[in-house]
């Protein structure tokens, strides 16, 4: 069933509130995640892209709030609403977990020190199935051992300090994998984590995708991250989707100009000091305080009065392949 | 190029840490955070220092200036033409060494104290070293301000008043202002956005280019080290695993912990999409280094000499350059 829906998300908008202040994080955010398949949300700091996931898993801080917009799960029963879901309802306590995994993106302070890791794994086996005590401890070693952690029999009875980086981030993806959901939702997973260490969690997920048909969703800020790992890429500026579609039609062509921006101020690995980098200019705008129109339009280098008049509709540049930018058609030059 | 002495020469230089154990805290032992390392800066060039972490790169930086004091080894600075080892340096005269060489840091929020303002920050290396009168500085320091891109009257405001581009920027000028010839670039753009990231780089670049200046460019980020750097050098567990010109090293790795991490890197580009050399297991630690080779336990091409005796760092002359390498397997 490779490329079934399993979580469609449209319309989404969620906003944080502070001190009497509205930050519109998500604001108008759609696409879909699907069985077998790797969704890549890219995107710098603020853009919202965690706050996506958080909205998806309904682990949102206190002051946020899903304004507007559907979640839908398509799980074994039919399809289920997540955001109309109570937050730490029965159903949604049961679905977390089980259905839907999540890897956070610092091991260190997403697992309890005060629990053993094995501990940890065994919690949501406990909670999720009707397993007994030996087969739990059995089902939790063998999940370490797949994750490419030596001696997991005696790593299972230690405690996350006496772990390294890179096996705290393979504990976790153990934990988010061991009742083998159908979505799995990764924030910045590696991060935190060394390239050669990275690599071997990307191949993890690899695996997960090829063998269990696990759908992901992964949040990332790196773009070579998204060229190896993409199938189909979201690409999120100050709380929109500027431009989404296919990874080899975003990344070969982008058509949005944040997009186009993001890929020449990156230094290419093999291309040495022949390349020049283009920088953005200007920084990101205080999320309190918004242009008016296309969020991009103070640092875009294509920026017409037009583009303050409001939010740039979404245009289709091919079947697979969507941009909000007024300039969408005209501006492909295929670089 | 061969003829001019290097601004810097390190040499064995060696920076252990003790670890203390027990109720007393004795010492049982020793890390080697920086193993014994031989390396020349020259003038004018960028050194890349490129290595994951805990590999001993920043040590390295902090022992080369003397900021933690190396335990063994040398540090030799070209003093008009003389030759001077900054560990056997007194207090005073390692102060005027230091004016030579200026470090950035690696995290723009701790790096600048809250408390003062952007000049009461930046004019305090000009005002120990003498460099300029009263009202000199505030001139000096915006023309330094405007060097990086950024408007002298920001120098009267605080550091919470900036974003953390403005703030690394404002890092770099403070480097500046003793007017340097050698500076350390720490993880310099490692916390900022990609969007940002490119312009402090340019910006790196063009101050290199206007006045001359050296930078030891120290990074875990090989494509940004490719960018900006002439000659790299590669590091693990303390040692200095491969030095080589940037384009040598990136066409033709000698050694294999050089080419796994070159291919562990994502590229930006689906059409490159390249067989990962996936390194088994972790990166020992640095309190129980493996006999022999560090590498051995993770290496794909190890023999078993690899095992007992470590390989020296040995320079072969690849199309007329150096490319020195610690691998008994390189060949020419």
């Amino acid at each position: 069933m490779e490329g079934e829906t399993l979580v469609r998300v449209r319309n989404l908008r969620t906003y944080l509130y502070a001190n009497g202040r509205c930050n519109k994080a998500v604001n108008d955010v759609s696409f879909d995640v699907r069985a077998g398949r790797t969704l890549c949300v890219v995107g710098e700091s603020g853009c919202g892209k965690s706050v996506t996931a958080a909205s998806i898993m309904q682990l949102l801080p206190p002051l946020a709030r899903i304004e507007s917009g559907e979640i839908a799960y398509r799980s074994a029963e039919g399809e289920l609403r997540l955001d109309r879901l109570p937050r730490n309802g029965r159903a949604m306590r049961s679905l977390r977990g089980r259905d839907l995994g999540m890897i956070f993106q610092d091991p260190m302070t997403a697992l309890n020190p005060v629990y053993s890791i094995g501990f940890q794994i065994r919690e949501s086996l406990r909670y999720h199935t009707r397993l007994g005590a030996p087969a739990r401890r059995a089902k939790a070693i063998e999940l370490l051992a797949d994750m490419g952690i030596p001696l997991p029999a005696q790593r299972s009875g230690e405690y996350p300090h006496q772990l390294s980086g890179g096996m705290r981030q393979r504990a976790m993806i153990a934990m988010a994998m061991a009742c083998e959901p159908k979505v799995l939702i990764a924030d910045e997973p590696t991060t935190a984590l060394d390239v050669t260490v990275q690599a071997q969690v990307f191949d993890l997920m690899e695996r997960l995708k090829r063998e269990r048909g696990t759908a992901i969703m992964l949040i990332t800020h790196d773009m070579g991250v998204v060229a190896e790992l993409a199938d189909e890429v979201v690409v999120m500026y100050m709380g929109n989707v500027v431009e989404s579609g296919t990874v080899r039609e975003v990344l070969k062509s982008p058509a949005h100009p944040y997009t186009r921006a993001l890929l020449g101020s990156i230094p290419l690995l093999g291309r040495g000091r022949s390349q020049r980098l283009e920088p953005i200019r200007g920084s990101t705008p205080d999320p309190f305080d918004r242009p008016p129109g296309c969020q991009f339009a103070p640092r875009c280098p294509r920026q017409e009065p037009a583009c303050d008049a409001g939010l740039p509709p979404e245009v289709e540049v091919s079947a697979a392949h969507r941009v909000r930018c007024l300039f969408a058609k005209e501006g492909r030059d295929g670089r | 190029m061969a003829a001019e002495a290097p601004l810097v020469s390190i040499r064995g230089l060696e920076l252990g840490y003790p670890v203390r154990s027990g109720l007393f805290k004795r010492v049982v032992g020793s890390v080697r955070a920086v193993a014994g390392v031989d390396l020349d800066i020259r003038r004018g060039e960028t050194l890349g220092l490129v290595g994951e972490s805990g590999c001993g790169k920043t040590s390295l930086g902090k022992a080369m200036l003397q900021l933690e004091r190396p335990t063994g080894g040398e540090v030799l600075l070209d003093c008009g033409g003389a030759r001077r080892d900054l560990c056997r340096m007194r207090q005073g005269e390692l102060r005027e060494a230091r004016r030579r060489m200026q470090i950035v840091f690696q995290d723009p929020y701790s790096s600048l104290n809250p408390a003062f303002t952007i000049y009461g920050s930046l004019e305090d290396a000009m005002r120990r070293y003498g460099l300029a009168t009263r009202a000199e500085r505030r001139r000096r320091l915006g023309e330094l301000l405007e060097a990086v891109n950024m408007r002298p009257e920001h120098m009267d405001r605080y550091p919470s008043e900036f974003s953390g581009g403005q703030r690394q920027r404002i890092g770099i000028a403070r480097a500046l202002s003793a007017d340097p010839e050698l500076v350390v670039c720490d993880e310099a753009v490692s916390a900022l956005d990609v969007s940002i990231r490119a312009q402090v780089l340019n910006l790196l670049l063009k101050l290199k280019a206007e006045r001359g200046l050296t930078y030891l460019f120290i990074s875990h980020d090989l494509s940004v080290v490719e960018y900006v750097s002439d000659r790299i050098a590669v590091m693990y567990l303390g040692r200095i695993v491969e030095l080589a010109g940037t384009e040598e090293l990136y066409s033709n790795p000698l050694h294999p912990y050089t080419r796994a991490l070159l291919s562990a890197i994502p590229i930006a580009d689906p059409d490159r999409a390249r067989r990962r050399i996936v390194l088994e297991g972790d990166v020992p630690s640095p309190v129980d280094p493996p006999p022999g080779c560090p590498f051995h336990p993770r290496c794909p091409d190890r023999v078993e000499e690899c095992s007992r005796v470590p390989p020296a760092l040995r320079t072969h002359m690849i199309k007329g350059e150096a490319h020195a390498a610690a691998c008994h397997l390189a060949k020419e």
